[in-house]
């Protein structure tokens, strides 16, 4: 462990400041763009995300902002560029504005999830259309592959869905962040993100096998022979100097622990009765 | 027009690149060595001491007001605890219920919606529960996380093994009845999570793929790809709206309802597109409201989601609940340092769980990989601010770099887009291969170590110690668990454990009481009485709700008109 660290000689307060400078918008904006924002121009500075943007000229979102980094589909946006014909959809938070964008955020999607009892169905090739029959409506017309900001073979799921293939649904659709564009544009009224998450939770239960290891640990747990280590460990924690050598132990063993599989976890605590 | 970029990147830091490549093939055949430069207890407080944040002088200040008057906490966080309250309790009229129910969660992310189906499974009847949110259901920090979630299911490993990690990454802080329930709780969890049909990565024979995380002496990382927190947010919110729990969004409480006979007994939320008020009563209140991140402690960028202003905090501090461990913000090491547009955001631990190395400027390496987060941050600001060995970017940001393309070489072509496709694709849409080219990182706020201090059956604690009546808190807004700093894939863990534990004690409650007695804000009043001693500006309110983003010009202009209101 450790060849020491060399010792810095610096003022740690100032760093912070630094970092906060550092992390801050430019106060100079070099290039602009000009957006228009349900039709209305605004200048803003070249570089942002269409989210930011939309903050910089003076909105304050209640809708379409989530977690701001592309895991929620809460900024679903959908736009034309000046002169093209294409529509185009995008996340707000992940994508950069580009000069004469015309912007609309889209606030909520109406769709209908299916409810059911996850325990009580015996999955079958025949169940996605069971619960989401409008499926079989699909006119392969791939719009909403092409609506999808994650960009995936949306279409591929449902046809996959159709034959009652549901591991590939589950697959196919696993990155999808339900943003509901592709709900919005598929002009056969299909809820392709309510059905895709029904057939993995599908697939999670019934396809995917169970983990032995993890029976036999909850087996241990009930049985109660962890009740006794945790007693000595709170024990131990009274004297802090033993219990923090113990832990740098632990952890500086573990490493190789880990890689020969080493079976016997409550070795080190045993002696401590 | 803007700066030429050559695959993504500009042209100086393409050179900067170029010397990372051509250490790459030695530090792959060292790979193990890197543990070599794993530091002792000795050098990581050096280190903390100098680079860390929380350690650096000037960003704390001594709390005026409430029951943990006197104790230390960042700057930001006691402006919003020792804040007027943004709610006039003479403007609402607490004998007009609009919802009577049996269990109010407050917050619909993880922690609230893990805890709603608890109380559920426990007898309570979906429609006696509320769930009340700010943004949307599911719109949390829960769905962000990407790693993974902890949990002791090998032979080889332990729920007492996982308990001495949880301590030492924690600087030996935590209470042991949380942790002891965090860690002999977490294989149930996941057991609950395979019945509900969550799709973990696992081998042919069923046993999950399990990860390195930093600071854990085992691999213990559960992950659905880099997509766990929203592979498990989505699935447990689907089976809330299976159960046709009530949800109502856009709804945030602004304050807690305490009873004449000292208990909680709903909350006031208040509707932010009619701007109306809903009077709430419960017989149980469920704290899950998340944490801090949208503060911007010290100036940080920050991984967390829209909402997380740390509503929940100041509604329990003003009700009288003591609040610990608050003095220690979490900021992971691996923040997006490059393009401006993603700075701040997540870069998983994962990344370096997967063996990519974080090496500086000239490519060398600088610090083993999986220090507990705290040190492996201030390692890297130690690089980037102490040595200068760091990379500037075009907006002044610096950053070091983790040389992702060492997955492809150690886990075979491919290994990336299998098991980090959020990240793959976050670069790619800003024209960055990370399969070939190494990425920019620095520090980011990412998470609230403390919090509302609970015991192990979620109950709140009152200044005193004892348990508040009625009163439970889940996930990230509560504290004691993780000490003064949470291990990676304890966060997915936390909220799971502690919101089932808040669902099933509410329950129990429900079960076992009667309506909750007369209804008063009182406890606003008095706290109020408090903050006019000591000096606070008009203008500062809390909860604050949302952060405020708007442009410098827009703002300098705006004015409201006394008509439309």
């Amino acid at each position: 462990m450790g060849k020491k660290i060399e010792i810095l000689d610096v003022d740690s307060r100032q760093i912070m400041d630094d970092i906060k400078k550092a992390a801050s918008p430019p106060e100079e904006v070099e290039h602009w763009v000009t957006i228009y924002v349900m039709g209305k121009p605004y200048q803003v500075p070249a570089g942002l995300t269409i989210m930011k943007a939309l903050e910089y000229a003076g909105y304050r979102f209640i809708r379409g902002s989530g977690c701001r980094a592309g895991f929620c589909g809460a900024c679903a946006t959908v736009y034309r560029k000046k002169g093209e014909y294409r529509f185009r959809t995008a996340l707000a938070c992940q994508t950069t504005v580009e000069d004469g964008m015309y912007l609309s955020q889209i606030p909520f999607v109406p769709a209908n999830k299916a409810t059911y009892d996850i325990d009580k169905i015996e999955p079958s090739p025949t169940t996605l259309l069971e619960y989401y029959p409008e499926i079989a409506r699909c006119v392969s017309c791939n719009t909403c592959t092409k609506a999808c900001p994650q960009e995936l073979d949306v279409m591929y799921y449902i046809q996959y869905a159709i034959r009652g293939d549901i591991k590939k649904v589950a697959e196919l659709s696993f990155d999808c962040i339900q943003c509901g564009l592709c709900t919005l544009r598929c002009p056969a009224e299909i809820q392709h993100y309510h059905m895709a998450q029904f057939a993995r939770r599908l697939y999670g239960k019934y396809y995917q096998p169970k983990s032995k290891w993890l029976e036999r640990r909850l087996k241990e747990i009930d049985s109660g022979m962890y009740e006794k280590p945790f007693e000595n460990l709170a024990k131990l924690r009274e004297n802090p100097e033993k219990f923090k050598s113990l832990y740098y132990k632990i952890l500086h063993e573990g490493m190789e622990k880990e890689e020969k599989r080493i079976e016997d976890p409550l070795e080190f605590i045993k002696g401590e009765d | 027009m803007t700066l030429k970029l050559i695959r993504g990147y500009p042209e100086y830091m393409r050179e900067s690149i170029e010397m990372v490549e051509k250490t790459r093939d030695q530090r792959i055949k060292e790979k193990e060595k890197e543990k070599e430069l794993a530091l002792t207890a000795e050098e990581r407080e050096e280190v903390l001491n100098k680079f860390h944040p929380d350690y650096a002088p000037g960003g704390k200040r001594e709390l005026r007001v409430g029951v943990n008057q006197g104790e230390i906490v960042p700057n930001e966080v006691a402006d919003i605890l020792e804040a007027w309250p943004a709610l006039n309790p003479d403007e609402v009229d607490l004998n007009d219920i609009d919802y009577d129910v049996d269990v109010l969660i407050i917050g619909g992310g993880g922690a609230g919606t893990v805890a709603a189906l608890w109380a559920n499974y426990e007898g309570v009847p979906a429609e006696n529960i509320l769930i009340a949110t700010k943004l949307r259901h599911g719109d949390a920090n829960s769905m962000m996380a990407q790693g993974g979630i902890q949990a002791a299911d090998r032979p080889w490993d332990s729920p007492i093994i996982h308990y001495m990690d949880v301590l030492g990454g924690g600087h030996f802080a935590n209470k042991h009845e949380l942790v002891k329930a965090l860690t002999e709780d977490a294989p149930k969890i996941i057991k609950w999570h395979e019945e509900l049909g969550v799709m973990y990565d696992k081998d042919e024979k069923g046993n999950f793929i399990e990860r390195w995380g930093g600071g854990t002496s085992r691999k213990r990382l559960h992950s659905a790809k880099d997509y766990t927190g929203m592979e498990i947010m989505r699935v447990i919110r689907d089976e809330a709206r299976n159960r046709e729990i009530p949800v109502l969004e856009f709804s945030p409480a602004v304050e807690l309802i305490t009873t004449e006979d000292g208990e909680i007994g709903g909350a006031i939320l208040w509707n932010m597109e009619t701007k109306e008020y809903y009077v709430v009563r419960a017989k149980s209140t469920i704290l899950a409201t998340g944490g801090w991140g949208r503060l911007h402690i010290r100036g940080f960028p920050t991984t967390n989601h829209y909402g997380a202003t740390a509503d929940g905090l100041v509604m329990a501090y003003r009700a009288g609940a003591r609040l610990r461990d608050l003095e220690s913000v979490q900021y992971h090491p691996t923040g997006a340092a490059y393009p401006e547009q993603i700075v701040g955001l997540l870069i998983t631990e994962k990344v370096r769980g997967m063996g990519a190395t974080p090496v500086n400027k000239y490519g060398e390496r600088f610090v083993f990989p999986l220090e507990p987060r705290d040190v492996e941050a201030a390692m890297f600001i130690r690089e980037c601010f102490g040595k200068g060995n760091c990379v500037q970017t075009p907006t002044g940001m610096r950053g070091i770099w983790l040389d992702s393309p060492m997955i492809e070489e150690l886990q075979g072509e491919g290994a990336i887009r299998k098991n980090l496709d959020a990240m793959y694709r976050m670069y790619k849409r800003f024209g960055i291969d990370m399969t070939k080219d190494p990425i920019l990182v620095f520090p980011t706020l990412h998470y609230q170590n403390g919090g509302v201090e609970i015991n192990a059956n979620a109950q709140v604690l009152k200044g005193d110690g004892s348990p508040y009546p009625r009163f439970f808190a889940g996930g990230e807004v509560e504290g004691g668990v993780h000490g003064k700093n949470r291990l990676m894939g304890n966060s997915l863990l936390d909220y799971n454990v502690f919101g089932r534990r808040a669902g099933i004690s509410a329950a129990k409650v429900v079960r076992n009481s009667s309506k909750p007695g007369k209804l008063t804000l009182k406890h606003v009043k008095i706290f109020t009485e408090e903050v006019k001693k000591i000096n606070v500006p008009p203008e500062r309110r809390s909860p604050i709700l949302l952060p405020d983003y708007r442009g410098k010009r827009v703002l300098a202009r705006k004015i409201d008109l006394p008509v439309m209101q």
